[in-house]
């Protein structure tokens, strides 16, 4: 056969190849040495992780146990927990609350709107629909996050869109009753908790929306159908089954959504009211304060909240499907 | 009355007709498979049973209950999934209680069958396990549990033995064989694998194109294949054209010869067809021998023991007039 003839005719092949050049050699050398090609791959990441980021997020800490000189308005290099006594006076209590709560609002909210988004998305959206699926999380991400938040303080205006159009549905009484509301209302939504809610929501939303996608897409459909085999309605299949596997993505999005909440001080500052958040109180005592050791003791402030956050998650078992 | 029954069931997916004009009646306890390639429609079968696809014409029964549009799970119907699908978030335990948990028994009543359901597949004391912690075995053990604590009246079974190596496959076989022969419920069981579906079913229904090509005791099927695929599939028989047919036994159509009917002698002046040896593989209990018969492909095997001519060797053919299974379909 002439198939035969062609694998034979070419002559023996040399059972070990030449190494070529350089290159070939370094080749090698990794082949034998994996852990070298490792170390060398992680050695700049983990440079400027190590003493570009987490070194001057440790310098800034070590800045919250200084204090600030009261009459000179100088920072006194001298280790005090006087700083984190300030920390604690009840104005800036109640920012830490204040922040904390919404963070936790806008996180629950946040994955209520994104699970049925990212539940189709994973089990029922297929070719087109699904990179419409990505374009539609995707897009809002990519346009800047200023221009965004100021079309809704437009949206979200008197005289916006928003306004105009429950006018038209008749509903401006809906909307008066709850912005009459103590804490949560104002003269407008562009000026009240609730507007400063609504847009946080929007802003996080792909965060959340993305990792439960992900956490879904690997439930195998066999799972669901076999619940259902064995009796369970669509509802407590979700419950038993699809929820609780879901909820590592649940907890990965909330800890986005929940320290982007934390830290953000410009979403506050342009729809809100004037009660501060942490991210504007860091801001405010680190820039024209001057006060750099209770700034830093504010950052402290989230840092500790996601640790217990993340140790709770831990515990309640959202890491256990993993 | 019937445990199942499919009158001219057609289900298709756009164009694709997965299954298509099937008629089938289970009996009540029958061991019963389907066998046939993937995307024969075996699979699809079994899922309208379990509610997952619903028909998109006919009707189907489950001992005498009309079953179109009744979700699973309301079917009392269980399922042992080809990968098993043991819910990776819960122990051994819970998994085989989930069934019974959804029902609502009570907490020790369904801690006290499901341990009884470990112990019938040979896994007691594994409860507190994860599903990631056991083996392929233990796995598929803990599926079929899972299915049986819920009583079901007929068990489906998906492939439940295709991921398992050819030792543990050879047991579980008998194991189930056994089970099944001990609770009296009916199973269902798809395969592609003619050898698992001849040694453990009652009946076998063959599958092909969506179709059921033949229905029968793994004996018929296997000596009495109605058509040309039923013969190709099942086992590794020659098939034979009609004038073979016509040569040998004066009947038309396409044959079937299986290669342990054909006897090989050296002997080249004895009567019989003449042929050469093309190839020879040794199969353990037996060899097989690739033989040219005047242009005509056919196999012989030769039991252990009796002298294997070589690669090359002239030999003569001969079977018995009963061994010529003649065809009635030309498909």
């Amino acid at each position: 056969m002439s198939g035969t003839v062609a694998l034979t005719d070419r002559g023996a092949p040399a059972i070990l190849t030449a190494r070529n050049g350089l290159l070939g050699a370094l080749s090698d050398l990794f082949w034998r040495k994996p852990k070298l090609l490792l170390f060398l791959m992680l050695l700049p990441p983990v440079l400027w992780l190590g003493i570009v980021y987490l070194g001057s997020l440790f310098a800034l800490l070590l800045q919250s146990f200084f204090s600030i000189d009261e009459y000179s308005g100088m920072i006194k290099r001298e280790f005090t927990l006087k700083t984190y006594g300030e920390l604690l006076q009840p104005a800036n209590l109640d920012i830490m609350i204040r922040t904390v709560v919404m963070a936790t609002l806008v996180t629950i909210a946040s994955a209520v709107v994104a699970f049925p988004i990212a539940h189709y998305a994973a089990r029922y959206a297929r070719g087109k629909w699904k990179a419409l699926f990505y374009l539609g999380i995707m897009l809002p991400l990519w346009s800047s996050y200023l221009v965004k938040i100021y079309a809704w303080k437009l949206i979200l205006a008197k005289e916006g869109i928003f306004n105009w159009a429950l006018a038209n549905l008749h509903l401006t009484g809906l909307l008066e009753a709850w912005l009459a509301l103590p804490i949560v209302g104002g003269s407008s939504l562009s000026v009240s908790f609730t507007g400063t809610f609504i847009v946080f929501v929007y802003v996080w939303l792909p965060f959340m929306i993305l990792p439960i996608q992900a956490s879904l897409e690997r439930i195998p459909v066999s799972l669901v159908e076999a619940s259902a085999d064995l009796g369970a309605s669509p509802g407590r299949s979700f419950w038993s089954v699809i929820f609780p596997l879901a909820l590592p993505g649940v907890a990965a999005g909330s800890i986005f959504t929940f320290s982007l909440t934390l830290g953000d001080y410009i979403i506050p500052k342009i729809i809100g009211t004037s009660h501060l958040f942490i991210g504007q109180a860091v801001y405010a005592h680190q820039g024209t304060a001057g006060n750099i050791p209770l700034a830093a003791a504010f950052t402290v402030v989230p840092i500790v909240v996601m640790g217990l956050y993340l140790w709770m998650a831990k515990r309640m078992g959202a890491f256990d499907a993993i | 009355m019937i445990a199942v029954s499919f009158e001219n069931v057609s289900r298709h997916f756009g164009s694709v007709k997965a299954v298509d004009s099937v008629d089938l009646e289970v009996q009540p306890g029958e061991f019963f498979a389907m066998l046939g390639p993937s995307g024969s429609g075996k699979t699809t079968c079994l899922r309208l049973i379990a509610g997952f696809e619903q028909p998109t014409a006919g009707a189907i029964s489950i001992f005498g209950e009309r079953a179109e549009g009744v979700p699973p799970y309301r079917r009392n119907v269980n399922t042992v999934f080809q990968d098993y699908a043991l819910f990776p978030h819960m122990n051994v335990l819970d998994n085989v209680a989930y069934g019974l948990k959804v029902k609502g028994i009570s907490k020790t009543e369904r801690i006290r069958i499901a341990e009884d359901a470990l112990a019938l597949v040979r896994l007691p004391g594994y409860g507190t396990r994860k599903p990631g912690q056991l083996s392929g075995g233990q796995r598929q053990r803990v599926a079929l549990a899972r299915a049986l604590v819920n009583r079901p009246k007929v068990l489906l079974l998906d492939e439940p033995l295709g991921a398992l190596d050819l030792k543990l496959r050879e047991n579980m076989q008998e194991e189930l064989k056994a089970l099944q022969k001990s609770l009296g419920i009916t199973f269902i069981f798809v395969t592609h694998d003619q050898g698992e579906a001849l040694s453990m079913a009652d009946r076998v229904a063959v599958f092909n194109d969506g179709r059921i090509m033949q229905v029968g005791t793994p004996q018929d099927i296997y000596a009495r294949p109605v058509s040309r695929f039923v013969a190709d599939f099942v086992g590794s028989s020659n098939v034979v054209p009609p004038d073979f047919v016509k040569r040998h036994c004066q009947r038309d159509g396409w044959g079937s010869l299986r290669p342990e009917a054909i006897r090989v002698s050296t002997q080249t002046n004895s009567a019989g067809i003449r042929a050469r040896v093309v190839s020879v593989s040794y199969i353990g209990a037996a060899t097989r021998l690739g033989l040219d018969a005047e242009g005509l492909r056919l196999h012989a095997t030769v039991p252990a023991g009796l002298t294997v001519p070589e690669q090359g060797a002239d030999v003569v053919l001969t079977f018995g007039a009963d061994a010529l299974h003649v065809m009635e379909a030309d498909a």
